[in-house]
């Protein structure tokens, strides 16, 4: 007999060990000088990535529901959070702060962002609800792209579409096409961290609540969670406006670790990306979304050395690896050594 | 296990709105009340002119042949469909313009023809899902695993296998709901259904698919209960065994119209029953 519940806490505090582990050698291995800069610079941005897969994993995995507007929460993140850390540079002085406020300001901006688009569009299902995410992604790189915003001694300017702003000195934060022009690279590994942990502790908790459990009945089965009093809408809305949130604070973190950011790097391509990884590491399953977000991530830069063959090679890896994944042999290989490897606890 | 049922005799006395109600219910408000309740699907009057009143701890039963608009009857009862005509009182308040959502809240309950149960989930699960409504804290305190979660997830556990013991599947806590065989996830819905804690509680074909022994002991385990929660239950259900051993009234439907209602006795003797089952004598 399957131990269902008892196999799934398992699952979640495997994958909180697995993070702790990996987060720990990896700041050895960078602290000790093993690890090449290129890699080092990854490391926030894979965090970034990881969060962005969990966070869409609750929406495709989860809740049910394909969205392919997740780039447009992480953008609404990264630029909102840019625009809090360069606002506040010399009102907070600690840059962990800053980092700290700039990620929070980034969660709540992409939840209302989550919030608004929401509303009307979770009455929609399936595919009709994939095609108004993806337009919701390509609007909010238009806005952004037009959108300037300056800091002086009075504070924010911000003005739409043309550059406008009234400024006695100060600096422009946002450029329109130009993004950030100037970010100050705030970013730390050990943030990233604390973000994927954030992440799994709301994630799984989550899950495994009232709260989770409706939204998973949603899921299997609307009709039959109706019919025993859930409210669709809410439950819904409320896994979306989650997962929002946390690809906002994922953006934030993404934004403050480049030393430029421009609204095309958060288009349709980087969605398709992040649900990549989700259905490459499994709908649902969180530690499949983390291997193949950082796997995914870290991949075509130990592949800049094959210049031009790298995308080539990256989508054949690609491909083979969702092969493998759907192979009854080398799955049935892979379930008789997790077994035996139970059977031994 | 498979004991014959025993069958009581229940005498039936009728109501206002030309329906029955068992005698021990007949001082009380019927639980729910049809009037007039009809519905259309473009031209076609799919139930037509319902009137029907169910006693409070009666088990009532709905028959009639294959397309006869019984399963759209539960469909307007829990309001999956809104009615063209007529009203529905559930203890004695009109459901007009209320959700499938807010039926289930004021005490209507119910089971699928082809069943629907959250099959990735386990069997507690589906369960707990039920309790949605009965074990309530809020998403920060689940998230943040604050008191409220402990206290209502621990009430919620218990009270899943209690009413898992119901069916002895308790044992079946942790597995799939979806792995589990036909007879049982038949079960698995009943149980889910009275988690909602309901006053009324639909049940569409509970026997489908059971062997005859799995039937006597569902049987037995619908008036159980009836009796534990005191609860009124109307069923669908094609097995006139069941029908007629353990149906107070029935309710006999075709083409959308009650051609016949009363005890099993009663129905079984109704021509236009036998008809409408059987087809037309031939005259001569």
């Amino acid at each position: 007999m399957k131990k269902l519940n008892f196999k799934s806490s398992l699952d979640n505090w495997l994958t909180y060990a697995g993070v702790i582990i990996a987060f720990v050698v990896l700041q050895l291995l960078a602290s000790a000088g093993g690890m090449s800069s290129a890699l080092k610079g990854q490391l926030v941005p894979v965090c970034a990535y990881i969060v962005m897969a969990l966070s869409l994993n609750l929406t495709v995995g989860v809740l049910g529901e394909l969205s392919l507007g997740h780039a447009g929460f992480m953008s609404v993140g990264a630029f909102s959070g840019a625009v809090t850390a360069a606002a506040l540079a010399s009102a907070v002085p600690s840059a962990g702060l800053r980092l700290m406020i700039a990620m929070i300001v980034g969660a709540v901006f992409a939840a209302l962002a989550g919030v608004l688009i929401g509303v009307p569009v979770l009455r929609l299902n399936g595919d009709y609800l994939a095609i108004v995410t993806l337009a919701f992604g390509e609007i909010i790189k238009s806005i952004v792209t037009n959108l300037y915003i300056g800091v002086d001694a009075n504070g924010l300017h911000i003005s739409f579409l043309k550059n406008t702003l009234q400024m006695e000195g100060g600096k422009m934060i946002m450029n329109g096409p130009m993004g950030v022009p100037a970010n100050t690279k705030i970013a730390t590994f050990l943030a990233g961290f604390i973000l994927i942990m954030i992440t799994l502790v709301i994630i799984f908790n989550l899950v495994k609540s009232r709260s989770g459990r409706a939204i998973m009945a949603l899921r299997d089965n609307r009709i039959a969670a109706e019919s025993v009093g859930i409210n669709v809408t809410k439950y819904k809305l409320m896994a979306f406006v989650i997962s929002a949130a946390l690809a906002g604070a994922a953006g934030s973190l993404f934004g403050l670790s480049q030393n430029t950011i421009v609204a095309t790097k958060f288009d349709f391509n980087t969605s398709i990306l992040v649900l990549v990884f989700v259905v490459l590491g499994g709908l649902g399953r969180m530690w499949g979304s983390i291997i193949a977000a950082a796997a995914l991530t870290i991949l075509p830069e130990l592949l800049r050395e094959f210049s031009e063959y790298r995308m080539l090679i990256y989508a054949i890896v690609l491909i083979l690896v969702m092969l493998a994944t759907n192979n009854p042999t080398i799955k049935g290989f892979f379930a008789k050594i997790f077994k035996r490897k139970g059977a031994e606890e | 296990m498979s004991s014959p049922f025993q069958k009581q005799e229940t005498k039936m006395v009728p109501v206002p709105s030309h329906s029955i109600v068992p005698e021990r219910d007949v001082d009380k408000a019927p639980i729910l009340e049809c009037r007039h309740l009809g519905i259309d699907f473009g031209g076609l009057h799919a139930v037509s002119d319902l009137n029907l009143a169910i006693g409070r701890t009666e088990i009532a039963g709905l028959i009639g042949p294959n397309g006869a608009g019984k399963t759209t009857v539960f469909n307007l009862l829990t309001k999956v469909y809104q009615p063209t005509r007529g009203t529905i009182l559930l203890d004695g308040m009109d459901t007009a313009g209320k959700t499938t959502v807010q039926i289930n809240k004021m005490g209507i309950a119910r089971t699928f023809q082809n069943i629907r149960l959250f099959s990735n989930l386990s069997v507690e699960d589906n369960v707990k899902i039920g309790l949605h409504n009965q074990e309530v804290y809020s998403t920060a305190s689940g998230i943040l695993r604050l008191p409220s979660f402990w206290k209502k997830e621990k009430e919620a556990h218990e009270r899943a296998l209690e009413l898992l013991s119901i069916f002895d599947m308790q044992d079946m806590a942790d597995m799939k709901a979806g792995s589990l065989p036909y007879g049982a996830q038949r079960r698995l819905e009943i149980v889910r259904a009275l988690a909602t804690n309901p006053s009324l509680l639909l049940l569409d074909e509970p026997a489908a698919g059971m062997n005859p022994s799995e039937t006597a002991e569902l049987m037995e385990n619908i008036v159980k209960i009836r009796d534990t929660f005191q609860i009124a239950i109307l069923l669908i259900e094609h097995d006139m065994n069941l029908v007629m051993n353990i149906c107070e009234g029935i309710c006999v439907l075709n083409f959308g119209q009650v051609i016949a209602k009363g005890t099993a006795a009663e129905i079984q003797a109704n021509p236009a029953v036998i008809e409408a089952y059987l087809g037309k004598k031939k005259e001569g």
